[in-house]
């Protein structure tokens, strides 16, 4: 009942979000300086072609003279007909060229993800148990690393492993190579702050009574990790990481234009540049509409976890 | 009978050569970074990555000196006082397909190309017919010389009758080259693969990939690491660390690109000639080269390199004089105010410049010229917008000055570009911009008709020389091209028109 009231709550959430994301790239999108028709022609015919008879076909072929209502009212009768329209540079339909990008979006935040649970949970876990030196370190190293802004961390993988010792490639994409890097660069950032949540959580946890308790009727230290630490110490992890997403988010824009990966980050930066609204509106709607799926995910996971929290939404 | 039979056994044979060569590898893959995207597969939009990936071919070629060379049309000629031209297409040319490449098909695709904003714009084309398979007929209303050069631009390269879909957009990339697409991603990423039935040189290399590189530094680093084996654009600043570098050969190129200031003629400060060459003469163009190119031998300031000999004026040297420029500008009334800026009727001599980060050296010389306007007392705001916005500020009057880099190899034949940015009364959106000078215009339109290369020459130097003396656009210096090559590979040239890689004359160490 609970569960299906969320999902609702949810589906509307996304309706809003994806009129309210769409609309808002729009009058952004118009309400910037310059001549749509010229900066279209600029990203289609280069520095080199763009020319007043360019820029003149360009806004006969898009009938770019019709007003900013009718062109916002055919937008949204197109989406509601699941029709993103075309690229205004390429032709192409925007749904192709997005799903191209998503994807590589997606393995690469969802590897960076990966890669970060991998480097937090063991190293916050750890910190937490033993504490000590080796809390000091992960505090000071996740300090530094936080400190550094994601495309810093970048290229200092990128100085380091391609250039110094060659193992891996600089940027680009196509092979399972290139993927190591932003991704390593992604999960370093996200590392840097979920590490110490997890410290923080898993500290709680081993200082409680409870945890206490179990050792005291005869659980040895792993066994009451397993039975009494793990499902505590993870429902405000997973909680952080769903805060988290904006973080990837964030990040991969970045990574992506530095590793030229091809992704829906890189992609929207081009896109702003050429005034390509539609693969813009597209962009923004696809990041706004993933945000709430993955939270809505989140919360699930976290219903799952802790049935007790009642209304997790 | 025997044709049909013929072309199904070439396409037969091509299929079967189609599986012969490996997949891509690093080691038989020559693998090329840089700057440009590929927005869509139509040749009038991205054709340049299409003809330097030798994909796409045109019916004519230029030199490296932009004389004519026959491509797929092996013979031409001009007819009628140069109203005709007449071409002959190369027999035995296929299309990766396998269509064999005739005259209605090269007629069709040329008066494609004239529909959409490509080369043939402008050109004042009546007709384009097939007269027999291998025939071409491209009839004008009037004469127009630069014509040959249009037909070797890639927005006129040919694509098969296959590469379009039934609205007539184009889906596939199947042109005649010795290259034929292997693996396409649009915007970025294309690998092509040797083409066995190509007509002329058969490539020594199997395969050749395309990825587009944002990022200058990007670039750098993939070609220090030897991930890429040729990369064009280098960053002049990066160049000397390259260049210690035992695995990388460098390539210095010159290019028909110039960097000049584009100056609003009909703005009330700068409509007298001497305001225009006093600022001309503040500019210390050496000082600019050095530092921000690192190519002192390319400051310059005229618009069209030596070797482009017509247009260019012999035995000058770039000037560089703050005290002529500041006796100029007095002879006009203006004067220093009490904050050294200069004045006249109460009124700064204040000037908005634009121009573009596409390329990063431009806004590097922006702010240096806006330093060394500062110290003759001409205030000059800089703005970096969108390349876009110095037509459109040149439409609709609101440019003042601009600082752009113009490609005057657009064309292999420089007029056809000179045409359109001073060959009308209000100038060209890249070019000169409401000034009054009638006899250029009409110098400009005879030379299209002009087929003496004596007169031709006069007529060219007596524009040259207008454009420099009354400065509408005032030139600062040439582009120099940086390209790395990885000592694996042989046999690499670079065009100055930028039309192909020619990467079938390439091989492997």
């Amino acid at each position: 009942m609970m569960l299906r009231d969320l999902l609702i709550k949810r589906l509307l959430q996304l309706l809003a979000v994806a009129w309210g994301v769409g609309t808002l790239t729009y009058i952004l999108m118009r309400a910037l300086p310059g001549d749509m028709a010229y900066r279209i022609a600029a990203s289609r015919y280069g520095i080199d072609g763009v020319d007043s008879n360019a820029a003149a076909m360009v806004r006969e072929e898009l009938g770019l003279d019709q007003s900013g209502w009718s062109a916002y009212w055919q937008w949204l009768g197109d989406l509601m007909q699941w029709n993103l329209g075309n690229s205004l540079v390429s032709g192409l339909p925007v749904v192709d060229t997005l799903w191209h990008m998503l994807g590589h979006s997606l393995l690469l935040a969802l590897t960076g993800m990966l890669i970060a649970a991998l480097i937090a949970i063991p190293l916050g876990l750890a910190s937490a148990y033993w504490g000590g030196w080796l809390n000091r370190l992960t505090l000071t190293l996740s300090t530094a690393m936080h400190a550094l802004p994601v495309f810093v961390i970048g290229l200092l993988a990128v100085v380091l492993f391609a250039l110094e010792l060659a193992w891996l490639p600089v940027a680009g994409f196509g092979s399972a190579a290139h993927l190591v890097l932003p991704a390593l660069t992604l999960a370093l950032s996200l590392a840097a702050i979920s590490n110490r949540v997890v410290h923080t959580e898993a500290q709680r946890v081993f200082s409680a009574p409870f945890f206490e308790f179990a050792q005291i009727k005869g659980l040895s230290p792993w066994q009451a990790f397993l039975r009494h630490g793990v499902r505590n110490i993870s429902v405000p992890v997973v909680a952080f990481f769903g805060v988290q997403l904006i973080t990837v988010i964030e990040g991969v824009v970045m990574i992506e234009s530095l590793f030229s990966w091809p992704g829906i980050g890189h992609g929207l930066a081009h896109a702003i540049f050429a005034r390509d609204i539609p693969l813009i509106q597209g962009a923004a709607l696809t990041m706004g509409v993933l945000f709430v799926v993955l939270n809505t995910l989140v919360d699930l996971a976290c219903h799952a976890l802790d049935p007790r929290a009642g209304d997790p939404a | 009978m025997l044709k049909p039979l013929l072309s199904a056994g070439v396409v037969a044979v091509l299929a079967l050569a189609g599986t012969a060569h490996a997949e891509p590898t690093p080691q038989n893959t020559v693998k090329i970074q840089a700057a440009f995207e590929f927005s869509s597969l139509d040749p009038s939009s991205s054709g340049y990555v299409y003809t330097r990936m030798q994909i796409l071919e045109t019916l004519l070629n230029v030199d490296d000196r932009g004389a004519l060379l026959p491509g797929l049309a092996e013979a031409w000629s001009v007819e009628d006082g140069g109203k005709a031209w007449q071409l002959t297409l190369r027999e035995g040319v296929l299309f990766h397909d396998g269509t064999p490449l005739n005259a209605q098909i090269a007629a069709a695709e040329l008066n494609r190309a004239a529909a959409k904003p490509s080369a043939l714009q402008g050109v004042p084309i009546s007709a384009i017919v097939a007269t027999d398979a291998r025939t071409l007929r491209i009839e004008l209303s009037e004469p127009y010389r630069p014509l040959g050069a249009v037909l070797a631009h890639y927005s006129t390269a040919l694509l098969a009758p296959s590469a379009y879909d039934a609205n007539q957009q184009v889906t596939a990339l199947i042109g005649t080259g010795p290259f034929a697409v292997h693996e396409i991603t649009v915007p970025h990423k294309l690998v092509v693969e040797r083409f066995d039935a190509y007509w002329g040189r058969t490539a020594g290399i199997e395969y050749a990939s395309y990825l587009t590189g944002h990022r200058a530094e990007a670039r750098v680093l993939q070609a220090r690491s030897g991930q890429a084996d040729i990369v064009f654009g280098l960053d002049p600043a990066s160049v000397p660390m390259l260049k210690r570098l035992p695995n990388l050969d460098i390539v210095r190129s010159d290019l028909p690109r110039s960097l000049a200031l584009k100056l609003n003629a009909g703005h009330p400060y700068l409509a007298d000639a001497r305001a225009r060459e006093a600022l001309s003469l503040a500019i210390n163009r050496t000082g600019i080269a050095t530092a921000i190119l690192h190519a002192p031998e390319a400051a310059s300031d005229q618009l069209l390199p030596s070797y482009m000999s017509d247009w260019h004026l012999p035995n000058r040297k770039a000037q560089f004089s703050p005290d002529r420029a500041t006796e100029l500008l007095a002879e006009l009334g203006w004067r220093k105010n009490s904050e050294r800026w200069l004045e006249r009727d109460g009124k700064t001599f204040e000037l908005n410049l634009i121009t573009y980060a596409d390329r990063p050296e431009l806004t590097s010389v922006a702010t240096a010229i806006q330093d060394q306007w500062k110290q003759l007392g001409v205030k000059l705001n800089v703005s970096i917008t969108n390349s876009s916005a110095i037509p459109a500020g040149h439409s609709d009057g609101s440019l003042e000055v601009a600082l752009i880099a113009r490609n005057y190899g657009v064309i292999a034949d420089p007029l056809g570009v000179l045409i359109k940015d001073f060959g009308s009364e209000r100038g060209g959106d890249w070019g000169s911009m409401d000034w009054a000078n009638a006899q250029v215009r009409s110098d400009l339109t005879r030379l299209v008709a002009e087929n003496d290369p004596g007169l031709y020459r006069r007529q060219a130097q007596r524009i040259a020389e207008a454009i420099y003396t009354e400065r509408p656009l005032i030139p600062i210096a040439y582009y120099v091209q940086q390209t790395s090559v990885n000592s694996r590979l042989t046999g690499f040239r670079f065009d100055p028109y930028e039309r192909s890689y020619f990467l079938n004359e390439l091989s492997w160490r």
